[in-house]
């Protein structure tokens, strides 16, 4: 508790002295307070634990030679540090590559989903048209529909694309696209990519608590509406549109079902990932003549190491914006 | 403003027509402000309208469409076939039937304890003390590492899950692990051990929990922050205990996030990737051995149905037990 609710009986007199005076309250409150707080910090401490302990084992697990993995008298800190864990992951996964195709793809369709999620956020927080209730519940719909219902049929409308039989009639038959970007840029441009649902929520939810005066006041002030979401509302809102940016660029980054569905033509790091052992295995099964997989132990270092590939760009990046990633989620009051 | 021109509706449709009556140039409303307000709102909205169109519901319809029928692949043809697939799905597949309980017994017992969890995480992040900013930053990595790839590629490959099986068997024998000691006790002792069974279930399965209530912390911290300290200052001076005032004041302001919470838990929890049944589409009827996308829609829609009824009954409960609050 703070200083001011201390009982001050005279202010110079010793804590003993002014316990005697209170009849043991302050004495009884100062136990309470302590033994709260080290059972707060018993349990932070070991919570926070548990979520850090996994990256360091995996970093630690990483560094190992896999001797040591099998060696009881090493917990965390390697004997024989080798980065050939390191290097054999990159080879498995086209490092680079995939890297650098995960970057600007998850740039790309973060920007665009969330240009078009501010956008009809805007629209469902500050406007009445027909029907609005209908297409929001349509939005609540889109949060909640697993993208896993319709993958097939997604599957199926991509490899033999025909808008409105337009491309039958020029091309003479439907085209597969499934392979190429497009279809995913254009389902990110309409709000259907990776938890759209949930940005449109969000955004709103921050739109609708903006009071209407200002706008009102620029509207008379003769300022059309693009001008004046563009000149009055974007700027007040740039903290939670960078949120949103960077869950969704977390998220894509992450991201296997989109990936491994809709931008199988790219070498995306996160499907690497999940095949990478089935890859490894085929070579040294390439290279013995016989089948062959990895040892155990050796799998779990080499999952260890993708792993932190994956992660390592991520946590960096969120030391750094970690305030804009919390505290402009709780800015936007959920309450509903 | 506009909401004060809006007619009184009468029937179900009024909607439409009232949409016909604003978009359509020439008619009485054609002209009037709301009408033109609606119009730039509807062209606010146009992308997402346009999305779900071609990107939800006609996909939905040719999924249902789908798994109502034989679907050939090299062709895209499809016949139907007499509820065959959704047959398949239930008497035939081996594994889905299983599957399906086990997730959702998983998931109903995950979503309670997040809740909870992420409800007591968020009251202590709330109070002041040393080291909060560290532990806030901490309490939500899990948004970062628990999402894609990433919660299911440890138990990915199944040699993997011989030695982590192996390393847990080792923990029992040399260490002291002080749950399986506990549930030994008891069970021993002869309390009601289902009770327990599910509440050790709980205990054993912390990591997830914690890595699963990343967003849920966050959420219920902005309803804690926004709660105004005079109510506190209030219950102080009438003589409220700091238990009561927790039940008294911050249990009922923030009750109304449970259900955006527990929604997000449940889908969250369906869509995850180490999803025993989504896992089982994926790599038996979408990529692998038996290619099937009939199958493959046929299950998703029941996966899907199941979803949809979770969350409609603790939509439920929880508004009903939320109402009796205010």
């Amino acid at each position: 508790m703070s200083k001011d609710n201390t009982i001050f009986i005279g202010e110079h007199s010793s804590f003993r002295e002014r316990n005697r005076r209170s009849g043991g309250y302050l004495m009884k409150r100062r136990i309470k307070e302590i033994s709260v707080s080290v059972i707060r910090a018993l349990l932070m401490f070991g919570l926070c634990f548990m979520i850090i302990s996994p990256m360091i084992s995996r970093i630690s697990m990483s560094l190992m030679d896999e001797k040591d993995l099998y060696d009881t008298t090493i917990v965390l800190i390697p004997r024989n540090v080798t980065m050939d864990n390191f290097t054999a992951v990159a080879r498995a996964t086209s490092l680079p590559t995939s890297m650098i195709n995960t970057l600007w793809i998850s740039i790309l369709s973060s920007i665009l989903q969330i240009v078009s999620c501010t956008l009809v956020a805007y629209g469902f927080a500050r406007y009445e048209f027909p029907l609005k209730k209908f297409w929001f519940a349509c939005v609540i719909a889109l949060i909640i529909i697993p993208p896993q219902t319709i993958q097939s049929a997604l599957y199926r409308t991509f490899t033999r694309f025909d808008f409105l039989g337009l491309i039958t009639l020029i091309n003479g038959e439907p085209l597969n696209i499934r392979k190429s970007i497009w279809p995913y840029l254009l389902m990110c441009l309409t709000c259907m990519g990776l938890k759209d649902g949930l940005y449109i929520y969000m955004l709103r939810q921050y739109f609708k608590n903006v009071p209407e005066s200002l706008e009102e006041a620029a509207y008379v002030d003769g300022c059309g509406t693009m001008h004046t979401f563009v000149k009055i509302m974007l700027p007040d809102a740039m903290p939670i549109i960078a949120s949103c940016f960077l869950f969704s660029f977390v998220w894509q980054w992450t991201d296997l079902f989109y990936s491994r569905n809709f931008l199988s033509g790219y070498t995306l790091y996160a499907p690497q990932l999940s095949s990478m052992l089935d890859r490894i295995a085929d070579e040294l099964s390439r290279m013995a003549g016989t089948p062959v997989t990895p040892s155990p132990g050796r799998q779990l270092q080499l999952i260890s190491v993708g792993v932190l590939f994956c992660c390592i760009p991520l946590i960096i990046l969120y030391c750094f914006t970690q305030r804009t990633f919390v505290e402009s989620l709780a800015m936007t009051g959920s309450k509903e | 403003m506009s909401k004060k021109n809006r007619k009184y509706r009468e029937h179900w449709y009024s909607g439409i027509t009232e949409a016909f009556q604003m978009f359509v140039p020439g008619n009485k409303l054609y002209r009037t402000i709301p009408a033109k307000r609606a119009r730039t709102g509807f062209l606010f909205i146009l992308p997402f309208i346009i999305g779900f169109i071609f990107f939800m519901l006609q996909p939905l319809y040719v999924s249902m469409q789908m798994s109502l029928s034989r679907y050939v692949i090299n062709t895209g043809e499809m016949t139907w076939n007499n509820f065959y697939n959704y047959n398949y799905a239930f008497n035939t597949d081996p594994d889905y039937n299983r599957m399906l309980v086990d997730e959702i017994s998983r998931m109903a017992i995950n979503v309670i304890a997040t809740l909870v969890m992420s409800f007591v995480i968020a009251v202590i992040l709330n109070q002041k003390f040393k080291g909060r900013i560290i532990c806030r930053i901490i309490f939500f990595l899990p948004v970062i590492l628990s999402s894609g790839v990433l919660p299911g590629i440890e138990t990915s490959s199944s040699s993997l899950n011989l030695i982590n099986s192996m390393s847990q068997a080792m923990g029992d024998s040399s260490g002291v692990n002080i749950s399986a000691a506990l549930e030994d006790l008891l069970s021993v002792s002869g309390v009601a051990s289902q009770v327990f069974d599910v509440i050790f279930q709980m205990i054993d399965a912390i990591y997830d929990i914690v890595m699963a209530s990343g967003i849920q912390i966050i959420v219920f911290l902005s309803g804690l922050q926004s709660i105004s300290p005079s109510l506190y200052e209030a219950a102080d001076v009438e003589g409220c205990s700091a238990w009561e005032s927790f039940w008294k004041i911050t249990f009922p302001m923030v009750s109304p996030l449970l259900l955006v919470n527990c929604i997000y838990t449940i889908i969250d929890f369906f869509m995850k990737n180490n999803n025993q049944v989504m896992e089982h589409i994926n790599n038996i009827y979408m990529n692998g051995v038996r290619m099937d996308l009939g199958i493959a829609a046929a299950e998703s829609w029941i996966y899907f149905g199941v979803a949809i009824v979770f969350i409609g009954i603790s939509a439920f409960i929880i508004s009903r037990a939320v109402k009796s609050y205010e």
